[in-house]
């Protein structure tokens, strides 16, 4: 074997296997973790965890990927999809935690192929359509700063898998953000078009915050990032107030149910499959 | 008869060699995300990974060169556990490392930051790196995207050369 030719070696060595394939049948994202569960942990909590942040990343992934060729330039397409991508790979590593915990040993394909809208536990914010540019970068904004906020706290679990997964997160996240409350500030303080489009944007994402600070307490630590980025956006920060989550009961918008159909469609359509 | 501890680092040499399916010219030992390497009395060799990004699509192939090439070397039983804490940093790619990404025309990584107690500070008025142009040398260089063609780049342009060039982010 020479490594002069990275690309072609591996080809060769790989005529038989569809390693380089996309679809279902993938490697346990755990593959070779120790993956024990601490005394005194309670499983179904964990599991319950493990699953509506695997539920928030696999939503969000699938709507960023919905940018794809259709975002205004090559490079947003591109840091989109990025995104998703890091989001996808948090998704995974959640769903075969929850498989380990929750004693049914499913793996990562029952979960996000196999379960239908009312078993999912995503909050509601991800699962909004795209809507315009604005829309999205506000939303992303929210989303990252609202799970950077919540994996941090994480890093600190007693599950050391969820910990090494949240610790993880929390670099990813940080740039996510980044890259989100750039272009909000951008759009806000842009032209009087993108910044009519920005405040509707963020009238829009309102009714969902509620349920986002339920479950640990970091509203004013996401409240004042939010601030500082609309401030220098010169938009208002509309008010809200928390509420029970809806998503995270299994109870969804009707925008639910198409991107799951969509997600899930070649999946069911031949189960068991790989390619 | 070939003594544990040289075994070992036989054992580590051979898996360290294995090429990044992304950054080829790098070896798994040169990106940093070889953890260790142990050779048990019973002869099984236990290679410990850690991945870069939570959705690098590298990780399957990695495992799977470093146990092939393992046991194309007169190792048959390999196990590569994932050690995912402490996270990668860009702090593990190696001063070799550095030097053959910089020699591909891939300006290498600056230190990462250090997380801090607290919450993450976003800072909005940018305070950019200077990332001197891995082509020409130049300082005068800028960001043109900072997602790129995986995870770990970001796209910049030298004003000096006029050439555009990747930049392995820190993280």
């Amino acid at each position: 074997m020479s490594d002069d030719h990275v690309y072609l070696t591996l080809a060769e060595e790989h005529e038989d296997d569809t390693r380089w394939a996309y679809g279902t049948g993938f490697e346990d994202p755990l593959h070779g973790v120790d993956t024990t569960v601490p005394d005194g942990v309670d499983r179904a909590a964990l599991a319950g965890l493990c699953l509506a942040l695997g539920d928030d990343a696999l939503v969000a992934a699938q709507r960023l990927a919905e940018w794809t060729t259709r975002a205004p330039e090559l490079e947003e397409e591109v840091a989109l999809a990025n995104i998703g991508l890091d989001l996808l790979g948090q998704a995974r590593l959640l769903y075969a935690r929850c498989g380990q915990v929750d004693g049914t040993g499913r793996g990562e394909d029952a979960y996000a192929y196999f379960r239908d809208p009312a078993g999912f536990r995503n909050v509601t914010l991800a699962e909004l359509p795209n809507g315009d540019f604005a829309f999205s970068m506000v939303r992303l904004l929210v989303f990252a700063s609202w799970r950077l906020a919540h994996l941090q706290r994480l890093t600190a679990s007693p599950d050391p898998v969820l910990a090494a997964v949240a610790a993880k997160g929390v670099k990813e996240l940080t740039y996510h953000r980044q890259y989100a409350a750039e272009w909000v500030v951008r759009l806000g303080d842009g032209t009087e078009e993108s910044h009519r489009r920005t405040r509707a944007a963020l009238r829009q994402v309102t009714p969902h915050l509620g349920e986002l600070f339920t479950a640990y307490d970091a509203r004013e630590e996401v409240v004042a990032v939010l601030r500082q980025v609309t401030d220098a956006a010169g938009v208002p920060l509309p008010a809200w107030t928390p509420g029970p989550g809806a998503g995270r009961r299994g109870v969804h918008t009707e925008h639910l149910a198409p991107l799951l159909a969509e997600l899930q469609s070649v999946a069911r359509a031949h189960p068991e499959a790989s390619w | 008869m070939v003594t544990a501890p040289a075994d070992a680092r036989r054992a580590r040499h051979i898996a360290g060699r294995v090429p990044d399916p992304e950054l080829p010219m790098l070896t798994l030992a040169d990106l940093g995300v070889l953890r260790a390497v142990d050779v048990g009395p019973d002869g099984t060799v236990v290679v410990s990974l850690t991945p870069t990004y939570s959705g690098c699509p590298a990780m399957a192939e990695m495992r799977a060169q470093a146990a092939a090439r393992l046991r194309a070397a007169g190792y048959p039983r390999v196990k590569v556990r994932t050690v995912l804490d402490p996270p990668w940093t860009t702090d593990w790619i190696t001063p070799e490392g550095r030097r053959k990404l910089a020699e591909h025309g891939i300006a290498p990584p600056g230190p990462a930051p250090r997380p801090a107690p607290g919450p993450v500070p976003l800072v909005l008025t940018a305070t950019r790196r200077a990332v001197p142009c891995p082509r020409c040398g130049a300082a005068d260089t800028e960001e043109t995207s900072r997602f790129g063609a995986t995870s770990c780049k970001a796209l910049w342009r030298c004003r000096a050369c006029r050439e555009p060039f990747e930049y392995v982010k820190e993280i």
